[in-house]
């Protein structure tokens, strides 16, 4: 039996026959849209590497099934700049060496930009670690990670009070 | 992953249906269904997706002063409604050591409640497992076990349940609702899971089609409020499960325990209410000698299962630290290194 669904992905709608309900969207990403931005470590939620964000909260990409998610709103790390101009997250990223080897680094720009919209660690370096545990970096950039992320935090705090000054 | 076939009801009454047909599994978000999936320890025939049943994503307080939580909640969301964790910030602070963020964004109260054991002879497949495979054999016995059971372990299963949301709910008398076959009941958390005696491959007290609607938290759940903590050991700080962990709620007036509550994790198939531990605080000064003794009581019965004796004072000096906490007070706002001992230490890194 074969299954249709449709998503939104980076603001495109995409429609879908599946005639294997085991496809996770991960695989379908990779596979079906070449949106190999979103990496498969673990395949097994440990790593995060496969962090996406649907309808704007982030999940394990991995461990969601395609079929389960017919009219998802799906925002890939392929979506998050504009043209040729970088989110803020991963220009901070850049600047702050957040990453070496660079593959859990997609991963890690989604889980961070899920974050601030959670806005549970705001600057607090202690509650961005524990909120940031989700994503593992074998590479061991965590403390750029963090300083990219104290960046961006703070680059939105100044803008909220530049509009309520 | 073995094939199956996957259905979307349309309400309770179809899902329930759907799922009695032997070989169903009922799909939340999947987040460790479909791990166990992948690596072939969990093999349904028909997923029955219950993601998209009506009415089952709130959180509602009922007029009696209880609060009902739908099945179809997300942990965050659960975690993160800020009159909820007023009430019951133990509950809130448990959820959020739990797992990481992308997870709790995902997993369901249900999902959580019917989550699988973590024991790795349970997920390798190549290994014994009476929990897997019936009357296959138990290779943890003998095995890597220093995370196992100590308390209401059985020959045949060691296992540990591995919810953290379980422990502070039991602790605080929590309802679970069942739509079955039969139509809706109810029990308490308490009976939902099942100690392994001689049949250690079920899990909990649910038939086949059971589904759970709703966590209820009676009335008195929430007089603990300024009082209720949880605590959890982990190997390391943060996005791992408890190598013990405790839940501890007073109701202190006049400088005595008017009431309390107390619930072990880590330590057995199921969360572990200590109500004879509770007896003995009622009335009580919350002082350091009656909880040791309450920390005794609850670990009255235990015996270790392998090389884990450890967990045993481990876990009366956890209950003891919970307790501890507790009466100091709930923190105004959840810690940032939820449930750990090491969040009061000032600047404490983890990475």
């Amino acid at each position: 039996m074969t299954h249709s669904i449709s998503l939104t992905v980076n603001g495109a709608r995409r429609d879908f026959v599946l005639d294997d309900p085991r496809v996770t969207l991960l695989d379908l990403l990779r596979e079906r849209l070449q949106l190999t931005g979103t990496k498969k470590g673990c395949d097994r939620g440990q790593c995060g590497a496969c962090t996406i964000l649907i309808d704007g909260k982030r999940i394990n990409s991995c461990l969601a099934l395609a079929v389960s998610h017919d009219g998802a709103d799906i925002l890939t790390i392929e979506g998050v700049a504009r043209g040729d101009q970088l989110h803020p997250m991963q220009a901070a990223f850049i600047a702050h060496d957040g990453f070496q080897c660079g593959f859990c680094t997609p991963g890690q720009i989604m889980s961070a930009i899920g974050m601030m919209q959670e806005a549970q660690a705001g600057n607090d370096p202690e509650r961005i670690r524990e909120c940031m545990s989700g994503n593992l970096c074998r590479c061991g950039a965590y403390a750029g990670i963090v300083d990219a992320v104290l960046e961006v935090q703070a680059g939105q705090d100044e803008a909220k009070q530049r509009l309520s000054a | 992953m073995k094939q199956f076939e996957y259905v979307r009801p349309a309400s309770i009454a179809e899902a329930v249906a759907a799922a009695a047909q032997p070989g169903s599994a009922y799909l939340a978000a999947g987040t460790n269904l479909l791990d166990l999936m992948k690596g072939g320890v969990s093999r349904p025939d028909r997923l029955v997706d219950v993601t998209r049943l009506p009415g089952l994503d709130r959180v509602e307080p009922l007029a009696d002063g209880s609060v009902r939580i739908g099945a179809l909640v997300r942990n965050a969301n659960l975690a993160h409604d800020a009159r909820f964790a007023k009430a019951y910030p133990a509950v809130a602070e448990a959820l959020l050591s739990g797992a990481s963020a992308q997870l709790r964004n995902a997993a369901t109260v249900g999902g959580n409640l019917l989550q699988r054991t973590r024991c790795a002879y349970f997920y390798d497949t190549a290994s014994r497992c009476n929990k897997r495979e019936a009357g296959s054999g138990c290779d943890a016995r003998d095995g890597e076990n220093r995370l196992h059971a100590v308390l209401g372990w059985s020959e045949g299963c060691i296992a540990t349940h591995p919810s953290d949301f379980c422990v502070p709910l039991v602790a605080l008398d929590a309802i679970v609702e069942i739509e079955g076959k039969s139509g809706r009941r109810e029990l308490p958390l308490a009976e939902l899971h099942r100690l392994p005696g001689d049949a250690p491959e079920r899990d909990s007290a649910l038939q086949p089609g059971d589904l759970i609607v709703a966590v209820r938290l009676p009335a008195s759940a929430r007089t603990f409020a300024t009082h209720a903590r949880y605590l959890k050991v982990r190997e390391r700080t943060s996005y791992a499960f408890a190598v013990v962990s405790a839940a501890a709620a007073l109701r202190i007036e006049n400088g005595r325990i008017a009431e309390a509550r107390l619930a072990l994790g880590g330590v057995a198939a199921k969360p572990w209410r200590a109500d004879t531990a509770e007896q003995v605080l009622k009335g009580a000064t919350p002082d350091a000698a009656s909880f040791q003794q309450a920390a005794q009581l609850a670990l009255a019965g235990a015996k270790p299962s392998g090389d884990n004796a450890f967990k045993i004072e481990l876990a009366r000096r956890i209950v003891v630290r919970a307790l501890t906490l507790a009466a100091a007070g709930t923190p105004a706002r959840v810690p940032a290194l939820p449930a750990s001992p090491f969040a009061s230490v000032s600047g404490a890194l983890h990475v």
